[in-house]
């Protein structure tokens, strides 16, 4: 499977840039975590026994109801992939980087879109994600119930009365569902507002972390917002509660952008011009600097400061200046200088087309 | 490959370190690795949230074990899978659903502490979840009213049948 539909373009269903509120929540992703009955978690598995859960689950794929309800679904082994297009997959967000390095008998099931990603082998034999552009908690949260419910009524899963969803790891147990927003919030960021509002959020059962880099240093002031809680509250719960802090989020970056606006309009727009210019110029550009310029970019479209481009093109230009994309679209085995040069090219000629 | 350590399972996770002075190499499955407390690379996100769970679960809930009769945490063991409870703790993670039976007594803390709760309200698999039990459950209380009754046990057989009608109501319900 050399040439892998996937990885030969960036651009995914969740980065289209539509969907609500999706100049601030850039993408919404709901996961849920299930187990089949009588076989050890991935963790534990024997090779025979990781085979016989990719079997089950594959079989249930192929069926024809789920083949009329979600459209083509495609089937890969990781496997029969090389390492830069798992990486590649990675970048996307449609698989872990721990199905990608760590799985046995793992594999990704995919829909013609890259709204579905369903993941067998993972730390759990079956992780249904469904991933939508926007802020579209609730959809999300339908979709990958219902197929659940297809899974389901096809397999025993592992489930007890008292506990819920039995997980490979304590803090999925019960629901098994993880539902996050990645959240663009630049204007907190520079306002200085944002450690009080993140250490609010974890007040009431959520976790924040930045999207790329490690820590609490989010490039390109992109966060991930997700339930902590997987036990003791009904999805319904879950999924109310993410979205009304999430409602609450997106009024404080307006309110902070409105005072950005206001207050010192020139010295925004000095720093979004500037940005501007040096991606629209520059020769050499690492990771962290191209993060931080494309947010200011942004934030000047959403501030209409600038003209274009579209967040569409925003974030697949966040997935293609990734190490993996790079090297898959101009040639493998670069070293890091080298990608610097490739994605500052990458960079310069995107915004060459969509800019006025 | 086989890890070198369980020899049961194959090696994912290939590295070289210097022990005194030489090189050496590892190969180990993840399960072997987590237990051992080395990295994981690409999941570093979830592994701190590993160490940072068998932190919670090193904590003896109940004082030193003192209470007579208590089992130790430390022979706890899950028939199914083999995982014992101290290798749960080092690693984080069950090894297959029968350990949460096994483990049961220890997990409300860990539970209460992770999620501030210990029991499920969510979504219940209609096929495979509590219907099935329910069920069960009742087939097993018909057999014991029929028995009731054949011996003449009257008392007994109208507290069964009371029981049989309370959960016939619930399973209407649920
Ligand atoms: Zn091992
Ligand atoms: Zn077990």
């Amino acid at each position: 499977m050399s040439n892998l539909r996937f990885t030969e373009h960036a651009l995914s269903e969740w980065m289209r840039g539509s969907g609500q509120d999706s100049d601030i929540v850039i993408s919404t992703r709901v996961r849920v975590a299930r187990n089949l009955q009588h076989l050890p978690f991935p963790l534990l598995a024997t090779n025979q026994q990781s085979g016989e859960v990719l079997e089950r689950l594959t079989k249930v794929i192929e069926d024809e109801q789920l083949l009329n309800d979600f459209g083509v679904l495609h089937v890969i082994p990781l496997n029969e992939i090389n390492d830069l297009d798992k990486q590649v997959l990675v970048e996307k967000h449609l698989i872990s980087p721990n199905l990608a390095s760590e799985s046995r008998n793992g594999a990704v099931v995919l829909t013609d879109d890259e709204s579905v990603s369903i993941m067998i082998n993972e730390e759990d034999h079956l992780r249904i994600q469904c991933l939508y552009p926007g802020f579209q908690v609730h959809e999300a949260w339908e979709r990958a119930s219902a197929l659940d419910d297809i899974f389901e009524s096809r397999v025993d899963y592992a489930f007890d009365d008292k506990r819920g969803y039995l997980t490979s790891c304590p803090t999925n147990v019960g629901t098994g569902l993880r539902a996050s927003v990645m959240m663009h919030l630049p204007a907190l960021v520079m306002t200085q507002q944002i450690n009080r509002i993140l250490s609010a959020v974890s007040q009431v059962g959520l976790t924040v972390r930045g999207i790329y880099g490690e820590g609490s240093e989010a490039l390109g002031n992109l966060f991930q917002i997700s339930n902590q809680i997987t036990l003791g509250q009904t999805e319904a719960e879950i999924i109310e509660n993410l979205h009304s802090v999430v409602l609450q989020i997106i009024e404080h970056e307006k309110n902070a952008r409105e005072r950005l606006l206001n207050e010192s309009k020139i010295r925004i727009t000095d720093r979004v011009m500037r940005s501007y210019g040096i991606l629209s110029y520059a020769a050499v550009m690492d990771s962290k600097e191209a993060a931080q310029r494309l947010s200011d970019v942004r934030l000047g479209v959403d501030l209409g400061i600038l003209e274009g481009p579209p967040s569409s093109v925003m974030n697949e230009l966040n997935v293609k200046t990734q190490p993996g994309f790079l090297q898959k679209t101009f040639g493998e085995n670069m070293n890091p200088s080298e990608r610097d040069v490739y994605r500052a090219k990458l960079i310069r000629e995107t915004l060459g087309h969509t800019c006025s | 490959m086989l890890c070198q350590e369980c020899g049961k399972r194959p090696a994912t996770l290939h590295f070289t370190k210097i022990v005194n002075g030489e090189k050496t190499e590892f190969h180990f499955c993840e399960f072997c690795a987590r237990e051992k407390g080395e990295l994981i690379p690409g999941t570093s996100n979830g592994f701190s949230i590993h160490s940072l769970l068998s932190g919670l679960l090193d904590l003896d809930p109940s004082g030193k074990g003192q209470t007579p009769g208590a089992i130790s945490a430390q022979s706890l063991r899950c028939e199914e899978c083999g995982m014992t409870y101290s290798q749960f703790s080092k690693v984080g993670r069950f090894g297959c659903s029968s350990c949460y039976n096994y483990f049961s007594d220890r997990l409300d803390p860990l539970f209460k502490r992770v999620h501030g709760n210990t029991a499920h309200i969510g979504k219940v698999p209609k096929r495979s979840g509590g219907r099935i039990k329910l069920k069960r459950r009742l087939d097993e209380l018909k057999k014991e009213l029929q028995y009731r009754i054949v011996r003449e046990e009257f008392e007994a057989a109208a507290e069964i049948r009371d029981q049989i009608r309370e959960l016939e109501k619930n399973m209407a319900q649920g």
